[in-house]
């Protein structure tokens, strides 16, 4: 008889410190009820965040939270799942954190493509620390938290989880939180590295970017009939149109920006990669494998004899 | 005789090493006690290598200043170890080498061209003159064609020179030990084990015949076998210390390529399917850090290896394992700092970054691996304490230890344990309802909760939080957590037995009225000196950091002399600070080669006679 879990059962007791009207709260309720809809055990469910407002997520939400380092999240949550590839991990992070600081190990997890999902609050600006310009602020653009316009150019993260070599990569707003929720769980259930950029309007620094803003631009690629799915047998031609048709949606900005699914195939996990010359992994684990003092050494120990 | 050193020197990819490994292997067979060190460039091919292989009757943990043979692979180790041999000893090179000028040396330092030319009083001197000042100091120059001797070999079988040259370095192995009248078989025995592929064999069974087919070894000194290999072993400390960590059940290890560290995680790597742990190499060392954190909040036994300038990017990251209470090992191979330094050389310059390393106050503990075999047995108990004490350990080898190789007699396991420390069991009926990883205890020490623990959910993060792991600026909550994490050093120091954290040889003989106090790899040669001088007691320190008190009750009212290898004396520094005693004086070393047992009986006999320095500086080795 399978447990059913509430949806308050993945709230936690803390009240989330965030401004009133952040876009943090759409990716929070998103969430928790993709969690809920997944039926996912909040024993066996770790959610990994990094630092900044982002980062304050899994504390709102009653599974294990792994509050880590600014830039670092992807690497901690890459030893949990390898440790214990059982354990449902979700990382989530801000835009500063995954592709500024974080950029290094942005790339190595997409040379990876372990099984977990990443969700990437986009919102051009480091709101914690008063608004400075993020990675995804383009250059010129002045939000009322900078002194003068931007001297940086910024990135684009769904090109960057393509070079990376990231297997699913969306896009979702902070206030389409059924097309949010739907994203979390395709992403989830995805098997391989999962990336979604999500629009989350800061509004006490970002007076660009507002919900206002966004709400006439965002248009739904599904509906738009654009597939995002690469078959596994797909010819060099055909693959060669459907990057161009990926680089000109994730492109897209401005008037018009897309939102949904991207990019989708399939491509050995790092787990996979992992268990060809581990013995037993998965179903043993380093989190739980039966210790022996000495284990193989005496048999290691032969190589040494003389 | 009952004691031998021999000295193979050549450029890197010349076989140095395989040389050294064959000589070392054959004469353990006949029953020697080996004791082996390596100096090597930071450099793939053709910069200067040479190994040092030492015998003795007796077990041997150290080395010696001056060698009886060397073997010369290529011109420029010969003008590298004028004074490195000893008056009667002797010489083994090519005679192609003589007519080479010091100018065109290899890779030669300029500095060592200026004071060669400056010694022997020539303005361009050349190899020959060289071996005419070896010739000075008593010692026998042969010269000795190895690659004529292979060409032969090779015709027998009808091999090209081209390809029977492949054997040179048995041949130069061969040589030496047909010079010393030491029996073919045991070296034609490892060569039978070393070499599976037949033809490789044939060769090299036929170059050691020829060899020996000349009469006459031109040398005094022998060398016979004493006995058998009797199930002994010959590791180095990398080797030792990967074993140690499987010996310990490490689930996890990460490593980011750095010289000296590679070897363990590579050894690791390499044996993953019957260690049973998963090694990854990562992006970077924060990576590595961050990684063994994530893989030990599951409850897998988590590692990560890496030497100064790795370590140095760690420190975020152990003070982030610090503060949630995570078990972690970062085993810092200490090399020649700072910054890039000297990669390949030893040093102990990393022990006050260890002690400091990350923002903050939080509990760590620093230990010291004395030689090889200490190697194996602190890996398994740094694991051990990691997660009884719940925090980083930072387990401290020098390269020189590291590079090191020894005969053993296979270490006695049976001792072995795995302590995991309180954890929290899983709750049959799957409770959603928090717990309290932090819960406040007179020790310390709060029951670890694997991610995933059934009725375990809690938080973690680097902020201040409360017995949950919840975000906290709480003024009140905030003292209770930090008291409580810091208590756990207290805890430690109650639990752990004093020959846990240090070792005390004490000198009856004398007065005992001084106290040598060393840490790490001074520990073979100052023990050697104690031998023979008789005139100290030796205070070797392994857990450095929670210090031991008792230590100071030792030095109190002696003649405290500390001896490491670094610039300021670091040990003697954190000593000073601990104790209130200022050590009278520091012997140090910081030219990046390993102190000799002859060194060490010097350095001491001044620092124990009238008018001792405050700083005695060691220069020793090439």
């Amino acid at each position: 008889m399978a447990i059913k879990f509430q949806l308050k059962d993945y709230k936690a007791d803390t009240h989330p410190d965030w401004c009133p009207g952040c876009g943090d709260f759409g990716i929070l309720n998103a969430i928790q009820s993709s969690l809920f809809e997944l039926e996912l055990d909040p024993n066996n469910v770790t959610i990994f965040s990094g630092i900044g407002c982002s980062g304050k997520s899994n504390h709102y939400l009653e599974t294990y939270g792994i509050h880590t380092l600014h830039g670092r999240v992807l690497p901690f949550a890459t030893g949990a799942k390898l440790a214990n590839p059982h354990l449902a991990v979700i990382v989530v992070g801000g835009d500063g954190d995954g592709l500024g600081i974080g950029a290094g190990h942005f790339v190595a997890a997409g040379r990876r493509n372990l099984d977990l999902l990443y969700v990437f609050y986009d919102n051009e600006v480091y709101g914690l620390t008063k608004g400075q310009a993020a990675p995804t602020l383009a250059l010129g653009d002045r939000p009322k938290s900078l002194p003068r316009p931007n001297v940086q150019g910024k990135v684009n993260p769904l090109l960057e989880a393509f070079a990376a070599g990231f297997t699913f990569i969306a896009r979702g707003y902070a206030y389409n939180i059924k097309e949010l929720k739907a994203l979390i769980q395709e992403g989830y259930n995805h098997p391989g590295l999962a990336f979604i950029d999500v629009l989350q309007p800061c509004p006490t620094y970002n007076n660009l970017h507002t919900k206002e803003w966004f709400g006439p631009r965002v248009y739904s690629l599904a509906e738009d009939g654009y597939d995002p799915l690469i078959p596994a047998d797909l010819g060099e031609e055909a693959l060669s149109q459907k990057v161009g048709d990926f680089v000109g949606k994730a492109t897209e900005w401005g008037e018009k920006i897309p939102t949904g699914i991207f990019w989708r195939h399939l491509s050995p996990t790092f787990e996979e990669r992992v268990a060809a010359y581990t013995p037993g992994y998965p179903e043993v684990a380093p989190a739980t494998r039966e210790l022996v003092p000495g284990g193989k050494v005496a048999e290691l120990m032969e190589e040494f004899a003389l | 005789m009952n004691k031998l050193t021999w000295r193979v020197g050549g450029a890197q990819g010349s076989g140095v090493d395989t040389a050294a490994n064959l000589f070392a292997r054959t004469a353990a067979k006949g029953g020697w006690w080996v004791f082996s060190r390596r100096e090597y460039y930071s450099n793939i091919m053709g910069r200067h290598s040479y190994l040092d292989v030492a015998l003795d009757d007796q077990p041997l943990n150290t080395f010696y200043d001056q060698v009886d043979l060397l073997v010369a692979f290529d011109d420029e180790t010969l003008p590298r170890h004028l004074g490195q041999v000893k008056p009667g000893g002797a010489v083994l090179y090519d005679p192609r080498f003589e007519k080479i000028k010091l100018a065109k040396a290899g890779f030669l330092d300029r500095r060592i061209q200026a004071d060669l030319a400056a010694r022997l009083e020539l303005e361009d001197p050349g190899i020959g003159d060289v071996l005419a000042a070896y010739r000075e100091e008593k010692i026998l120059t042969l010269p000795y064609d190895f690659e004529t001797v292979c060409d032969r070999a090779g015709e027998k079988l009808g091999l090209e020179p081209a390809k029977a040259r492949r054997a040179v370095n048995t041949a130069a192995v061969a040589a030496s030990l047909w010079l010393l009248r030491y029996p073919s078989e045991a070296l034609l025995e490892v060569l039978a084990e070393r070499f599976r592929n037949r033809d490789v064999q044939v060769l090299n069974q036929a170059v050691v015949n020829e060899v020996y087919s000349q009469d006459s070894p031109p040398f005094s000194q022998e060398l016979a076998p004493i006995g058998s290999s009797d199930g002994r072993i010959y590791l180095s400390g990398a080797q030792s210390a990967a074993l140690g960590k499987i010996a310990g059940g490490l689930g996890f290890q990460t490593y980011y390529p750095i010289s000296p560290a590679t070897d363990e995680s590579v050894f690791l790597e390499a044996h993953a399917d019957k260690s049973g742990s998963v090694v990854i190499q990562t992006e970077d060392e924060i990576a590595a850090i961050t990684m063994a954190i994530g893989a030990a909040l599951t409850g897998a036994r988590s590692a990560t290896a890496t030497s100064g300038p790795g370590f140095s990017l760690m420190a975020e990251g152990i003070g982030w394992a610090g503060m949630n209470e995570t078990p972690v090992v970062v085993t810092v191979y200490q090399r020649g700092g700072p910054s890039t330094g000297l990669p390949t050389r030893t040093e102990q310059g990393d022990l006050q970054f260890a002690l400091h390393a990350g923002h903050g106050d939080f509990p760590k503990m620093v230990l010291a691996s004395a030689d090889v075999e200490a190697c194996f047995f602190d890996a398994a108990q740094a694991l051990n304490w990691a997660e009884e004490y719940q925090l980083p350990v930072i387990h401290l080898i020098d390269k020189y230890i590291a590079n090191s190789s020894r005969t053993y007699l296979p270490f006695d396991q049976s001792g072995l344990e795995i302590r995991r420390g309180e954890v929290r069991p899983a709750d049959p009926e799957r409770s959603l309802a928090p717990a309290p990883r932090f819960v406040n205890s007179e020790s310390g020490i709060s029951p670890r909760i694997p991610l995933g623990t059934p009725g375990g959910i809690h938080w973690l993060t680097g902020n201040e939080h409360d017995a949950y792991g919840h975000v906290t600026e709480d003024p009140v909550v905030r003292v209770e957590r930090y008291e409580k994490r810091m208590r756990k050093l207290d805890t430690a120091l109650e639990r752990i037995p004093i020959y846990e954290r240090y070792n005390y040889w004490s000198d009856p003989s004398s007065a005992a009225a001084a106290v040598v106090v060393g840490w790490g790899s001074v520990k073979g040669a100052v023990l050697a000196a104690q031998e023979e001088l008789k005139n100290f007691s030796y205070l070797q320190i392994r857990l450095l950091w929670p210090f031991s008190p008792e230590i100071e009750g030792i030095l109190t009212d002696k003649r405290v002399i500390v001896i490491e290898h670094n610039y300021r004396g670091q040990l003697a520094d954190l000593i000073a600070q601990e104790t209130g005693i200022r050590a009278h004086t520091r012997i140090l070393k910081y030219n990046g080669r390993p102190i000799s047992a002859g060194e060490a009986k010097t350095a001491l006999s001044q620092a124990l006679g009238k008018e001792p320095p405050a700083r005695l500086v060691l220069y020793g080795g090439v």
